[in-house]
């Protein structure tokens, strides 16, 4: 944790902070003047403490929306694996150790490191009804293990490009983008595990990464097409990757898909996920 | 992109804001330990990039997208030479991920070559000696470290670029390698995938500045690189 520039990049988009920490300055100084590595790698724990006191309710309005938006996300993600793993004879002994009960782990982690940073400025789960079937459409999801992989993929590649979407409006709090991106990234390795494991049960030819050829979805399931819309995107800050000089096949389109994962906007995930998945709470 | 005086403006707020936390009276052990906290010094380590004839990447968002190119151009160099020379020991499978992850670096290689024109470092040599390529398990140890040092480079970096089309091509790139990473880790060890050494208690993936980066990709370049010129 990079103790200066997290209070730096807070002030930038909240002048205000010094004043708001102002009885905690001294606080700051004294550990400054502590001088040895213990009370220096003790610091990132003060901080948090420092920094949920601080804000409570009133990080800034873009930043609450992302963080919330990306709560909601991960309270579907934590509760699907809660129940799945709950779920008698679901999931494989061995896969449930081997992979679900850390991936679980990881998504129930993301909740309450969001909380956390959200302070009560967090949307409450309660606000949500989550419906793992989505209106039917995966009915048996918690009884067919082939269900539950094929909605478990679904999810985590939604959530690494719904994080990807947020990069833009993270940006302003450098400490809180670095989180956001680092939670993405253990978001890519789970998609590429549930892919793996559901290619060993099904050799339906799914790769770990996401390969785009006629269209963005390469997992066969037609009710999740809109998950994957745009994957199929070979053009990168104006560079054609097929168009590049290429080691065996890196410049076909199936590659040059595979290659780069893509971003959904914010609005594409709800419109994907709330009504289906996600129901509103009065 | 940044000039001169911008880069000197930002080292100048930043040494008032350190300045500014810090406090004047501040015992200089103290200052000490906390500039090797908060700037990741490279001062104290010898990670090779101070020898004669180290590639600096240069500074503002070119510099961040050479120090990208180069793990990029480490990452191919090693996958091409994995594909080239298969250890007997790799399944059919096995080949086909690793032939699929060499093409994806090659892709990122090149993109960035691309992107940065004549901006771009020149092609560096790679220094594979350590590494049994005859040997399944060198390989994936190997092929594990790149992995988890792209992600962990790409996030630790990200906050850093200026500009946000460069931040979501990224994005767009560091989650191709944690696939990567997760499925060479689990080659490696079945169930290896967000181990401790790859993602934190709070779920965080593993974030790593440029000091350590450039010292862990040195020992495999011949071209030693250094991000000397990054002001943070």
């Amino acid at each position: 944790m990079n103790l200066f520039n997290v209070i730096e990049n807070i002030e930038k988009i909240d002048p205000e902070l010094g004043d708001r920490i102002n009885p905690r300055r001294s606080a700051i100084r004294n550990m400054a003047s502590f001088g040895s590595k213990v009370a220096v790698a003790a610091l990132p724990f003060a901080f948090g403490t420092l920094l949920k006191k601080a804000y409570g309710q009133s990080l800034p309005t873009a930043i609450v929306d992302v963080l919330n938006y990306a709560l909601t996300l991960e309270y579907l993600e934590a509760e699907f694996y809660n129940q799945g793993r709950a779920a008698s004879g679901l999931i494989p002994a061995s896969d449930k150790s081997n992979y679900f009960d850390k991936i679980s782990r990881d998504e129930n982690n993301h909740v309450a490191f969001l909380q956390k940073v959200l302070g009560s400025s967090a949307t409450p789960k309660s606000a949500f009804t989550f419906d793992l079937t989505a209106n039917g459409a995966f009915a048996d999801v918690l009884s067919n293990y082939d269900t539950f992989l094929k909605v478990s993929v679904a999810f985590e590649d939604t959530g690494v490009r719904a994080y990807k979407g947020q990069v833009g409006a993270a940006k302003a709090n450098a400490d809180i983008l670095t989180a956001a991106v680092s939670i993405h990234a253990v978001e890519a390795r789970h998609a590429a595990i549930v892919r793996y494991v559901l290619n060993k049960k099904l050799n339906l030819g799914l790769k770990p990464w996401i390969v785009s050829t006629t269209t963005g979805n390469d997992t066969g399931i037609a009710a999740v097409n809109g998950n994957y819309e745009g994957e199929d995107n070979v053009s990168q800050a104006g560079v054609d990757i097929t168009k590049l000089p290429a080691t065996g096949t890196s410049a076909s389109k199936a590659s040059a898909t595979a290659a780069f994962d893509e971003p959904l906007t914010k609005d594409a995930v709800l419109d994907l996920l709330v009504g289906s998945f996600i129901k509103l709470n009065d | 992109m940044k000039t001169e005086t911008q880069n000197l403006n930002n080292a100048n707020m930043a040494r008032r804001a350190f300045l500014r936390y810090a406090g004047a009276s501040t015992a200089v052990a103290g200052i000490v330990a906390m500039q090797a906290c908060s700037k990741d010094n490279s001062a104290y380590e010898d990670d090779g990039s101070n020898s004669s004839g180290a590639i600096d990447v240069g500074s503002g968002d070119p510099g961040i997208l050479n120090y990208a190119y180069a793990l990029e151009q480490l990452e191919a160099a090693f996958y091409i030479q994995v594909v080239n020379s298969f250890s007997a020991d790799f399944s059919a499978e096995e080949r086909l991920l690793l032939t699929d992850i060499r093409d994806h670096e090659v892709a990122h290689r090149e993109f960035f070559k691309a992107a940065l024109g004549s901006g771009a470092i020149k092609g560096l040599t790679p220094d594979f000696s350590k590494i049994d390529f005859s040997s399944r398990a060198s390989v994936l140890n190997t092929a594990k470290a790149f992995e988890d040092l792209g992600v962990a480079a790409y996030d630790g970096v990200a906050s850093k670029i200026q500009n946000v089309d460069y931040l979501v091509i990224a994005g767009k790139i560091v989650s191709v390698e944690a696939r990567h990473a997760a499925v060479i880790s689990n080659l490696r060890s079945t169930g290896s995938f967000v181990d401790s050494d790859q993602v934190d208690a709070d779920g965080l993936n593993i974030t790593l500045g440029p000091t350590k980066v450039v010292a862990t990709a040195n020992t495999f370049l011949k071209t030693k690189i250094s991000a000397k010129s990054f002001n943070f």
